[in-house]
C-alpha cells in the first residue's frame, strides 16, 4: 500500500518558514528572556551565600515558623557544604524567572478564561493537550527556535509549568461566591474594580495554590531542561548520570529535593493566610518581651 | 339641644385613621412620598424574551410558559410602590420570585420589561455609567450570606462602598466607623469576618450598606441565615435604627413572623406574581385569595396584631367634650344603648371615660362638670402594644379599654367581645 502522511515533513516546513520569516521575533523574545533571567541569575549567584541563605531563612521564619526556619537553615547549609551552592542559586534563579513568566502570562489568561466562555473552551483544550504531552517533547521546539542555553530552557519550562497557574486562577475566580460578586456590583463596582477589589482578592488562595504548583513543576522541568543547557543543578544531575557518579548524583538529587521542600512550604504559606487566621509566627518572641499593657 | 347633640355625634372620626399600624410604628401614612415605584415589571430568563412575554401578557401562567417555551419566568407583571421611610417586606416561599424581584430593583438582574422608578428616575432605561452612580449614591444592599470580603477588616468592609466611589481613606474610615457604631460594633473595627459570629458579620453587612447613607436599603433575606435568637435581636436592631433615622427599606423574607414583625407593609409573591400588598393587618384580616389565607393559617393573631389594629372607633360612644354640656352626652349614650362614653377634645385628645350613671349623678348636682363624671382608674393602651400583652387587662376591665397613639389621641376601644372575636378569626 503506497500510503504516507508526512506530518513530520509539513511541521519541518512550517518551522523553517517561521524561522525564515519570524527570526526577528524570536530574537526579541530571546533577548528579553535572557536579559530577565540573566539579571535574576546575576543577583542570586552573585550575592554572597550567607546573605541569600539568611534571607530565605528569614522568609521561612516569617511565613511558616521557627521549626521550619531551622530546617531551612540546615538544608541550605548542607547544600553549601556539599559544594553545590552556586548551582542551587542558579537553579533557584531559573525557577523564579520561569515562575514569574508563567504568572505574567498565566494569571491574565486565567482571568480571561473565567470571564469568557469561548476563551475558556479554547484554553481548556490547549491546557489539556499541554499537560498530556511528555515533558521532554517541549525541549524540541524550544531548541529549534531558540537554540541551546538558558533561554530555551526557561521557555520550555514556562510552557510546561503554566497550566496550573491558568487553571487555578480561572477556578479561583469562578468559585468566588455569587453573593460576594453581587455585593461588589450592588455597591457600584465597575468591571475593573470588580476584578481587582472583589474577584482577585477572593480568588487569591486558589491563585496562590496555582503559584505553588507552577513553581514545583518549574523546578522539575528546569532539571530536565539542563539537557539543552539550561544550567544549574540539572547540569550536575546530568553529569552524575553520564559519569555514573553515584556520589555526585545523590548530592545533586538531594539538593533538588531540599530546594523543592523549602520553596513548596514557603509558597504554600502565602495561599493559606488569605482564608485562615495566620498562625502566631512570632509567638515565641513574646516570651522575651514584657507583657504589653492594654 | 337636639342640634347640639347631633353635632356631638357626627363630628370627627378618630384622630388618626388610615394607617393605624404605620402610624403606631413610624408615622408613615398613605400620603408619604413614593420613593420607589415598580411598574409592570417582568423577568423571563431567556436570550429572547419576546415570545415568553407575549404569552404572559395574554394571561399564561409561569408553568405554561415553562412547558411550552422551556423558559423560566422569574417575575410576572409586578407593580407596587414603596413609600419613603417604610419597611416594605416582600414575602413568598422559595421559587416565588422574591429574590429575583429584589435583584431587579438594582438591576443585578436585568428586567425583561417594565419600569422601576427611584425618586422618579427610571433605573431600567439608565446607561451602565448612570446605573453605577445610582448604585453608589442611592442604594445599599444586605445579603443573606453576609457576602463580606474575607480579606478586609470590619472597618474596611463597612467602608467598601465608599472606597468604590473613590472617597479618601480618612473620609471613608470615618463614615465606616460611625456606621459600625450605629450597629454596635464600634469596638470590633479591626476584626476580620472570620473572627466574628454570624450575627456580628451581618451587623458589618448592615454597616456597609448604611455607610454611604443610601436613600433605599435592599435586604435580601438578611436575617434568614442567623439562629432564631440572633434573628430576633437583629430585627429589633433594625427597628431601632429605623426609629432613629427613617430609611426606605425593601426587605425580602420567607418568614411570616419576621414579615409581620418588621413590615410596615407586606407584598406577598406567588409564582412570580405579586398577589397582595397591604399592611399586616389588612392582609391578615382580608386575605386576597386562598394562597394568602393558607399562608396565614398558623399565625398567632395575638402576636401579630397591635392594639391600634384592633381598636374599634364608634362615633356613637365617643363624646366630644363641650364644657358643661353633659345632658347631650347622656342623651347620646342612652339613645345608642352605650353604658360608657369615651370623652375626647375637639382635637382628638383622649380625656377619660364617663358612664350613664356618673353623668346622671353629676347632672343632679348644682354645677355639672365632665371632670367629676370621669370614671376613676381608667387605663389607656398604646396603639403599638401587641394584643397578647393586653389579654389580662381587657378581660379584667369593666369597660372596653381605650386605645391612644403616641400623642394621646383617641383611636378607639377594645371590648372583651372584640378581643375574642379577633382571636378566633379565621381558622
Amino acid at each position: 500500500m503506497d500510503f504516507e502522511i508526512r506530518i513530520g515533513k509539513w511541521v519541518e516546513d512550517l518551522v523553517t518558514f517561521m524561522l525564515d520569516h519570524f527570526q526577528s521575533t524570536f530574537d526579541a523574545i530571546s533577548t528579553v528572556v535572557n536579559g530577565f533571567g540573566g539579571a535574576i541569575d546575576f543577583v542570586l549567584v552573585g550575592a554572597p551565600a550567607w546573605l541569600l541563605i539568611g534571607l530565605i531563612v528569614a522568609v521561612s521564619l516569617w511565613r511558616v515558623g521557627i521549626g521550619f526556619a531551622v530546617f531551612t537553615l540546615a538544608s541550605l547549609l548542607l547544600i553549601a557544604g556539599m559544594g553545590l551552592w552556586a548551582e542551587t542559586a542558579s537553579t533557584l534563579g531559573l525557577v523564579l524567572t520561569s515562575t514569574l513568566l508563567c504568572l505574567l502570562v498565566g494569571v491574565p489568561l486565567g482571568v480571561w478564561m473565567a470571564r469568557n466562555r469561548v476563551v475558556e473552551s479554547i484554553v481548556r483544550t490547549t491546557l489539556d493537550f499541554m499537560q498530556t504531552m511528555p515533558a521532554f517533547v517541549y525541549l524540541i521546539p524550544a531548541v529549534m527556535f531558540f537554540g541551546l542555553g538558558r533561554v530555551p530552557g526557561i521557555l520550555a519550562t514556562v510552557i510546561f509549568a503554566m497550566p496550573p497557574a491558568v487553571r487555578l486562577t480561572s477556578l479561583g475566580i469562578q468559585q468566588v461566591p455569587a453573593e460576594i460578586v453581587e455585593a461588589g456590583k450592588a455597591f457600584g463596582c465597575h468591571d475593573r474594580q470588580l476584578l481587582f477589589k472583589v474577584q482577585l482578592p477572593n480568588a487569591l488562595p486558589s491563585i496562590m495554590a496555582g503559584v505553588n504548583q507552577t513553581m514545583m513543576m518549574a523546578l522539575s522541568m528546569i532539571v530536565i531542561a539542563s539537557m539543552i543547557g539550561a544550567g544549574g543543578l540539572g547540569n550536575v544531575v546530568l553529569q552524575g548520570i553520564q559519569r555514573l557518579d553515584i556520589a555526585l548524583g545523590f548530592e545533586s538529587g538531594l539538593s533538588v529535593v531540599l530546594l523543592a521542600i523549602v520553596l513548596d512550604r514557603i509558597t504554600q504559606s502565602f495561599g493559606r493566610t488569605a482564608t485562615a487566621p495566620r498562625p502566631a509566627r512570632f509567638a515565641f518572641l513574646r516570651r522575651f518581651l514584657p507583657v504589653p499593657a492594654r | 339641644m337636639n342640634t347640639m347633640m347631633r353635632s356631638a355625634v357626627s363630628v370627627g372620626g378618630p384622630a388618626s385613621l388610615g394607617f393605624p399600624r404605620g402610624a403606631a410604628r413610624t408615622g408613615i401614612g398613605d400620603d408619604a412620598a413614593v420613593r420607589l415605584e415598580v411598574r409592570n415589571v417582568y423577568k423571563v430568563f431567556s436570550a429572547d424574551p419576546k415570545p415568553a412575554l407575549s404569552m404572559l401578557r395574554q394571561g399564561a401562567s409561569k408553568a405554561e410558559v415553562l412547558e411550552k417555551l422551556n423558559v423560566n419566568v422569574g417575575v410576572l407583571d409586578a407593580s407596587f410602590q414603596v413609600r419613603a421611610g417604610e419597611i416594605f417586606v416582600i414575602m413568598g416561599l422559595s421559587g416565588s420570585g422574591k429574590s429575583t424581584m429584589i435583584r431587579l430593583l438594582n438591576r443585578l438582574i436585568e428586567p425583561s420589561s417594565g419600569e422601576i422608578l427611584l425618586d422618579g428616575k427610571d433605573l431600567v432605561s439608565m446607561s451602565k455609567a448612570e446605573l453605577i452612580q445610582a448604585r453608589r449614591r442611592n442604594m445599599g444592599m444586605v445579603f443573606q450570606s453576609f457576602a463580606l470580603m474575607p480579606h478586609l477588616t470590619a472597618l474596611d468592609n463597612a467602608a467598601f462602598g465608599l472606597e468604590i466611589s473613590g472617597a479618601s481613606k480618612a473620609d471613608r474610615h470615618k463614615a465606616a466607623q460611625q456606621a459600625l457604631e450605629q450597629v454596635g460594633l464600634g469596638a470590633y473595627a479591626h476584626r476580620y469576618p472570620r473572627e466574628m459570629s454570624g450575627g456580628m458579620q451581618q451587623r458589618v453587612g448592615l454597616a456597609r450598606a448604611l455607610a454611604n447613607d443610601p436613600t433605599i436599603l435592599l435586604m435580601d433575606e438578611a436575617f434568614s441565615a442567623l439562629d432564631p435568637l440572633i434573628r430576633t435581636e437583629m430585627q429589633d436592631e433594625l427597628l431601632r435604627l429605623q426609629r432613629e433615622q427613617q430609611r426606605t427599606i425593601v426587605f425580602i423574607s420567607h418568614d411570616l413572623d419576621e414579615a409581620m414583625r418588621i413590615g410596615d407593609r407586606i407584598a406577598i409573591m406567588e409564582g412570580g406574581r405579586i398577589v397582595q400588598v397591604g399592611t399586616p393587618y389588612e392582609i391578615l384580616s382580608r386575605p386576597a385569595d386562598d394562597y394568602v389565607r393558607s399562608f396565614f393559617r398558623n399565625v398567632d393573631a395575638s402576636k401579630v396584631l397591635r392594639a391600634g389594629d384592633v381598636a374599634r372607633y364608634e362615633a356613637t360612644n365617643t363624646v366630644i367634650r363641650l364644657p358643661g354640656e353633659l345632658t347631650p352626652a347622656l342623651q347620646q349614650l342612652r339613645e345608642n344603648h352605650h353604658n360608657f362614653g369615651y370623652v375626647r377634645t375637639q382635637d382628638g385628645h383622649f380625656e377619660g371615660i364617663v358612664s350613664q350613671a356618673t353623668l346622671e349623678r353629676e347632672l343632679k348636682g348644682p354645677q355639672p362638670r365632665f371632670v367629676n363624671a370621669f370614671l376613676p382608674d381608667v387605663r389607656t393602651v398604646n396603639a403599638a402594644a401587641p394584643i397578647h400583652s393586653l389579654l389580662a387587662l381587657v378581660a379584667d376591665s369593666e369597660w372596653p379599654v381605650p386605645v391612644v397613639d403616641d400623642d394621646h389621641n383617641f383611636l378607639g376601644a377594645i371590648s372583651r367581645a372584640l378581643m375574642l372575636h379577633t382571636l378566633v378569626r379565621g381558622d
